[in-house]
């Protein structure tokens, strides 16, 4: 991303023009892109009743943090905001581990029958059965209201897979065999010396399935109807659904200001779920453009 | 002795096999078990069914779809739907090159890194989330329509949200919005590799910002662009669920089901079990089939495969 103008161009009337409205466009982008975020946000910590009125547009008024407290007080809140990390931290480590475990004995070029297996695993990505066949199917291994639905169905990704292997191949194989030769085996080998330094494509990798884990809402939908299992995206989308009951589940009266509202939580919930990306997002930002750019290479 | 050390070896290999095992098992009870159910897509699927009295009924399920004035309307406007999206998705495509290039034209690279994280950011919200924000900026009382009315400029809100006109085109603009910032990853990427001395030789010659754009710039990043093309050809009917069921509501009933929500409404839904596997199937073989003629397109024009 060099900018191959620097200080060279001579900069005519033309060219400020073009700079001014070049600017001008992408400022106007990145606050469309930011400022429902930081909308909503003021919303959730400004008066109740300003919010309710539509007072609440460029800054926050009678600051106050009721609504997050209200919200942890919402029946199954907290159980699906416990269920969503857990889902996360569980899937990810899982499917982190055994996509790396299965890329690296598909290094191994004396496995039996490598190349049919390894097709057999790629095809994958390229045919599903659909969404009904694979819920009659998961039905029928018993994954209906199962947490383990949310680890277990998805947990070996092709794709990253594939990104792991071909991050294995480019190390250097002497580091395995005088390992090797020191008479280690191979879950030996794998997690003392491949795994370690594997670490920064699996960190990538496990940044995106974390994301995906996070944000996932459609197994829940299909595959769970029991409250205690409900993950927070779906909890939003309920309260969505079903604004009417969420009111009557708000006990009206007392202070109007503070007084918790069905706008109030849905917007609270939205923050609640979208503060952690936003968070974690600048940090880790890098390894996902890393990420992105393993994956077009691969592609 | 020779024998001896190729007997290890294969012995070996099976070892390597056995480690594998677990996970092959795993994938074929994930990936491939469930494609025994395209059989139901030629019964007639009832809730606790049993293997032994299965009802065949051929490829009735199929013409069903197409049967009775209703079901053919309705399949019709949801394979419409379903092209027009993906069609939209096409004339669109060009936006994050460009998106990219000009970008790139800013002078400074502390504001360019500020727009490329913040661009990126909505990406990696869910869809659930997406609805959330679209509802409380575009709803009658939400921040455009106050805005707006603030201003004088309208007297009274439109609801985008409650109604069926242009349904597929503003999802196919709250898409954009989402993944434009990030889709410019790949195009920043390529932008950066390219030989800086070519710009050198076209100022030299005399060239402006727009002729070393159009000349220089988008020739080297058109093999990017045309690779990207033919993927989402082999995408063209996946386009997803999530924001469909999201945005659906009774006023866009109609105009939002698109095929993979159309399965979900008609099966789990409506319970038209055999009917949704129907459409699903014929839904992938279509998929499989553009996807193969994607990669040989991409072969062709490349002479290498995408996949």
């Amino acid at each position: 991303m060099r900018s191959h103008h620097k200080g060279k161009i001579k900069s005519s009337a033309g060219d400020h023009v073009f700079q001014i409205l070049n600017y001008t466009f992408f400022i106007l982008f990145t606050l469309i892109c930011v400022y429902p975020f930081y909308y909503l946000f003021i919303n959730t910590i400004s008066d109740n009743s300003l919010v309710n009125a539509g007072k609440i547009m460029f800054y926050p008024k009678g600051i106050h943090f009721r609504n997050y407290i209200d919200v942890m007080k919402l029946e199954n809140l907290g159980t699906a905001a416990f269920n969503s990390v857990a889902r996360t931290v569980l899937g990810t480590a899982l499917s982190s581990i055994v996509c790396s475990y299965l890329a690296y004995f598909f290094t191994k070029q004396n496995l039996w029958m490598r190349k049919l297996w390894y097709r057999f695993t790629v095809a994958t990505m390229y045919f599903s059965a659909g969404l009904i066949p694979t819920y009659l199917n998961l039905r029928m291994l018993g994954f209906m209201n199962n947490f383990l639905v949310y680890i277990i169905p998805g947990m070996i990704s092709v794709y990253n897979m594939v990104l792991i292997k071909t991050y294995i191949e480019s190390l250097p194989a002497e580091l395995e065999e005088s390992a090797e030769i020191d008479g280690a085996g191979y879950i030996r080998r794998f997690v003392s010396i491949v795994l370690p330094l594997s670490v920064p494509i699996i960190a990538t990798v496990s940044l995106f399935t974390a994301v995906s884990q996070w944000n996932s809402f459609m197994d829940c939908l299909l595959y769970i109807t029991k409250p205690q299992l409900y993950t927070l995206q779906y909890i939003l989308q309920m309260y969505f659904r079903q604004a009417q009951q969420l009111a009557q589940q708000l006990e009206m009266g007392g202070d109007s200001a503070f007084q918790a509202t069905p706008k109030g939580i849905q917007m609270t919930i939205t923050m609640v779920i979208t503060i952690p990306i936003i968070c974690v997002y600048p940090f880790v930002q890098r390894y996902f453009v890393k990420g992105i750019m393993v994956g077009a290479i691969k592609g | 002795m020779a024998v001896k050390r190729i007997d290890q070896k294969r012995r070996e290999s099976y070892k390597l096999f056995l480690f594998i095992l677990p996970c092959l098992i795993f994938i074929f009870i994930f990936s491939y078990l469930p494609l025994r159910g395209w059989i139901y897509a030629f019964t007639n699927y009832k809730p606790g069914y049993q293997w032994k009295d299965m009802d065949w009924v051929g490829f009735s399920n199929f013409t069903k779809l197409f049967g009775n004035a209703v079901m053919r309307q309705t399949m019709f406007q949801v394979i419409g739907n379903t092209l027009y999206y993906a069609i939209l998705g096409v004339i669109l495509s060009p936006v994050p090159m460009f998106f990219a290039i000009f970008l790139n034209e800013m002078s400074s690279s502390k504001c360019r890194k500020i727009v490329q994280t913040l661009t990126t950011l909505p990406h990696f919200i869910s869809w659930v989330i997406m609805y959330s924000l679209v509802f409380f900026m575009l709803s009658p009382n939400g921040f455009v329509n106050t805005l707006l009315m603030n201003l004088g400029l309208i007297s009274e809100p439109t609801d985008v949200l409650a109604s069926g006109d242009h349904v597929m085109l503003t999802q196919r603009l709250y898409q954009l919005w989402k993944e434009t910032g990030w889709n410019a990853i790949v195009y920043l990427a390529a932008i950066a590799g390219i030989d800086q001395e070519q710009y050198e030789a076209a100022m030299i010659d005399g060239a402006n910002r727009f002729q070393k754009i159009w000349y220089i710039t988008v020739p080297s990043l058109s093999s990017t662009y045309f690779v990207l093309l033919v993927m989402s050809f082999g995408n063209f009917l996946n386009t997803g669920f999530d924001q469909f069921y999201v945005f659906q509501n009774a006023f866009n009933k109609e105009q939002i089901q698109v095929l993979d929500l159309y399965v979900y409404n008609l099966g789990i839904g409506s319970g038209q079990t055999s009917m949704a596997t129907a459409v699903g199937m014929a839904k992938s073989i279509i998929a499989l089939v553009l996807f193969t003629l994607a990669n040989l397109l991409s072969k062709k024009v490349r002479g290498t495969s995408v996949f």
